[in-house]
């Protein structure tokens, strides 16, 4: 494995293996009562993050609390220009008080890669911008894998706000790796620039027509869109795109009755996804959060603890 | 090869003009002369170039307001090693020289530092704020006799507003040098060129349309104002497709290209490295093709630097936040060689049109971009044609490191530059007072 986990271009097919193995044995773990693992004693982790963030703050800082690492947060928000401080002052600031990892969320694209060459300590992306969100990605993929037994061959449709979604970049890069084919649905307005040439060459499929993709999916992943995107002229109304890509009982019943249905979170209820969706019995949310503890517990693992078994 | 003594009184043996057969030059008073004057200093010039010395229609010297990342004695440093021996200094200082006294105070820092002519842009607009007149004509009258108006770093965006800067600016010959750029189509956050990558790394989006449409629009205005409009680091193959149209149609626009539009593309972006963030963005591959072909067959009128130095900390943001720009004075004429002259598309003479003649041209500066010819001002630069260049940040007389061109190599050195006679550049190295 990598030093570093700044994007999933950083893993391997075996690294992800070994990752979801650790994780599973994790996981076993998050049901005990006793739930502490001595693995990272003694190591430190300050969780860095320069945006607004509750689930995957918490989730890593659970997940480093339960290997015994000791576990800072730091809220770096707003942004460090109008502080007069650069990021890298910033970062490296927080390092030189000894730091072994660094979790670092970012508004801005691209910002745990520069980090990571300003500083020894492991670096681990926990949402850079649009750009992506590998532990999320491998949590999502994690409980595909655990609901469907395997990725290979399987047809996961992600859908909604996929140009400004560091979800989808991190997703569309490991679904692939791990065998599955990927449509994305969206309406033009929120497709990625030049998605035509990059669907092309990385060997996926796009749509604008959800209904007629639906029915042959073997899992759905329904993205968070943001209500003030009709502000920039991405669509006209809430309605109108709920009618066209949101997640509505009418579409629930054309989904096969066990295909996941997964969400990252925070979800827009009645907006991109419907209630009966997201509390249906075949609704992956919930796991999502608790692999998500188990997967970051495995990424702090493999990322800052010697070798040997986890357990 | 050696000067004694630094006078007015030269003598430049066996130099190519232009890339012409071997002659000899002669400098007298400041004055390219006929005949041999009585002791002069030699510069052996066998096997290099003689061009006339470089004009820079778009540089950013940083003073007044950020001294720490350049000014203009640092600047003129870089840009005398450059080959130059005149700059256009944009108005986008702090504070913004948008009237008579501040383009005078540039105009005088320059004849301080005294290695090349600076010549100050004023500004179009007051504060580059785009909704008021700056003092065109108090600017025009001045000691600085500005005829270059730009509010570079912004677009003139209002319709309304650029319409009558070009119609004002015709009193006085004036040029309205427009950064092409609207600002809803590529907002402050753009800064990947929009496409397949930015797509892929999340970056925000500046499309080439953004650049077009100003373009488009500004072409229109200056054939209805019968007025004259010169287009900043134009970077997209539509821009010049336009450009190409409006000259066929007889409208008065001239434009430049930057070095790096004309050799470095968007895919260096990938590693999210600062030093890469510029305005306009680096072009994929078929945008600099188009640019190096217009280039080579006139619609581009000028190559000019768009010198842009930062200190290091503004460029050790996240990408989105750290500062648009890069390096240029030292390494354009390298540049220029590898790309244009290295390759065939373009010869020394046709190097001088673009980088010396045409530049001179469009600024109304007297005494540049002239021909080498006996009577002209002795405003020259000597290159080495063969000359392997392994660019050295470090090196530069910068005060700003944001160099792209780090570790690269170039064929095609500046080994010397004499401004009105006095050699700023021998040796590749500074002289100064």
């Amino acid at each position: 494995m990598r030093k570093h986990l700044l994007s999933i271009d950083d893993v391997s097919v075996a690294d992800v293996e070994a990752l979801f193995d650790t994780a599973a044995e994790m996981h076993d773990v998050q049901r005990r009562s006793v739930k502490k693992l001595p693995a990272l004693r003694g190591r430190t982790v300050v969780n860095l993050f320069f945006e607004d963030s509750t689930r995957t703050r918490s989730s890593f800082e659970i997940a480093g609390k339960w290997l015994s690492a000791d576990v800072i947060n730091v809220s770096a928000k707003g942004s460090s220009v109008s502080k007069g401080e650069s990021l890298r002052d910033t970062v490296l600031t927080v390092a030189a008080m000894g730091v072994d990892g660094l979790v670092i969320r970012h508004a801005a694209s691209g910002a745990a890669q520069q980090v990571s060459q300003w500083t020894d300590a492991v670096v681990i992306n926990a949402g850079d911008g649009m750009h992506e969100h590998p532990t999320q990605a491998l949590l999502d993929a994690y409980t595909l894998q655990r609901r469907m037994g395997t990725l290979e061959d399987k047809h996961v449709a992600i859908v909604g706000d996929v140009t400004h979604s560091r979800v989808f970049r991190s997703n569309v890069l490991l679904l692939a790796k791990l065998g599955a084919h990927v449509t994305v649905v969206a309406p033009p307005t929120l497709m990625p620039a030049g998605v035509t040439a990059w669907s092309k060459d990385a060997g996926f499929e796009t749509s604008y027509d959800l209904d007629s993709v639906l029915p042959d999916a073997d899992a759905v992943m329904m993205l968070r869109v943001q209500r003030e995107r009709m502000n920039g002229a991405y669509f006209p109304s809430a309605r109108e795109y709920t009618v066209g890509y949101g997640l509505t009982r009418d579409r629930l019943a054309t989904l096969k009755p066990d295909a996941p249905i997964c969400h990252p979170g925070p979800m827009n209820r009645g907006l991109e996804i419907a209630a009966d969706a997201a509390d249906a019995a075949q609704s992956a949310v919930l796991d999502q959060v608790s692999a998500g503890v188990a997967i970051r517990m495995s990424v702090l693992y493999h990322l800052l603890a010697g070798e040997g078994s986890a357990t | 090869m050696s000067v004694d003594q630094l006078d007015h009184r030269l003598v430049i043996k066996g130099a190519r003009i232009l890339g012409g057969e071997p002659q000899d030059l002669y400098v007298d008073d400041g004055v390219l002369v006929a005949e041999a004057p009585s002791g002069a200093s030699e510069i052996d010039a066998d096997g290099l170039v003689a061009l006339p010395g470089l004009v820079d229609l778009h540089t950013h010297l940083r003073e007044p307001g950020r001294e720490d990342a350049e000014t203009v004695l640092t600047g003129s440093r870089a840009a005398a090693l450059g080959g130059f021996t005149a700059v256009l200094a944009m108005a986008n200082t702090s504070p913004v020289t948008d009237t008579a006294e501040a383009a005078e105070r540039i105009l005088d820092l320059g004849r301080l530092a005294g290695l090349v002519d600076v010549q100050p842009v004023g500004a179009v607009t007051r504060g580059l704020a785009g909704q008021e007149l700056a003092e065109l004509g108090l600017m025009a009258r001045s000691r600085a006799k500005v005829r270059v108006f730009s509010d570079d770093g912004k677009c003139v965006h209002d319709p309304r507003v650029m319409r009558r800067a070009l119609e004002y600016v015709r009193a006085f010959g004036g040029v309205i040098s427009q950064h092409s750029q609207d600002p809803d189509l590529a907002g402050p956050t753009a800064c990947c060129h929009e496409g397949e990558l930015s797509g892929r790394l999340g970056l925000p989006g500046w499309p080439g349309i953004a650049e077009e449409v100003i373009v488009a629009r500004d072409v229109m205005l200056a054939r209805h104002t019968n007025s004259r409009v010169h287009v900043a680091h134009v970077s997209t193959a539509g821009s010049v497709e336009v450009i190409r149209w409006a000259k066929g149609q007889g409208i008065d626009v001239t434009a430049e290209v930057t070095p790096h539009h004309l050799l470095l593309t968007t895919d260096l972006l990938a590693g999210f490295d600062p030093v890469y963030k510029v305005n306009p963005p680096l072009r994929p591959d078929e945008d600099v093709a188009a640019l190096r072909d217009a280039l080579a067959d006139g619609t581009i009128d000028a190559v000019a630097t768009d010198h842009a130095p930062h200190a290091r900390h503004d460029k050790e943001h996240a990408f989105v936040d750290a500062a648009f720009g890069m390096l240029g004075l030292e390494t354009a004429l390298s540049v220029v060689s590898e790309v244009m002259v290295t390759s065939g598309a373009m010869t020394w003479s046709d190097v001088a049109r673009v980088m010396s003649q045409n530049p001179a041209r469009i600024a109304g500066l007297d005494g540049h971009g002239g021909t080498l010819s006996v009577g002209q001002p002795a405003n020259l630069t000597l290159v080495d044609p063969a000359a392997i260049v392994v660019v050295d940040r470090a090196a530069s007389a910068s005060l700003s490191r944001n160099n792209p061109w780090h570790d690269r190599k170039l064929t095609g050195a500046v080994v010397a530059t004499v401004l009105r006679g006095v050699p700023t550049v021998l040796d590749s190295r500074l002289l100064e007072k």
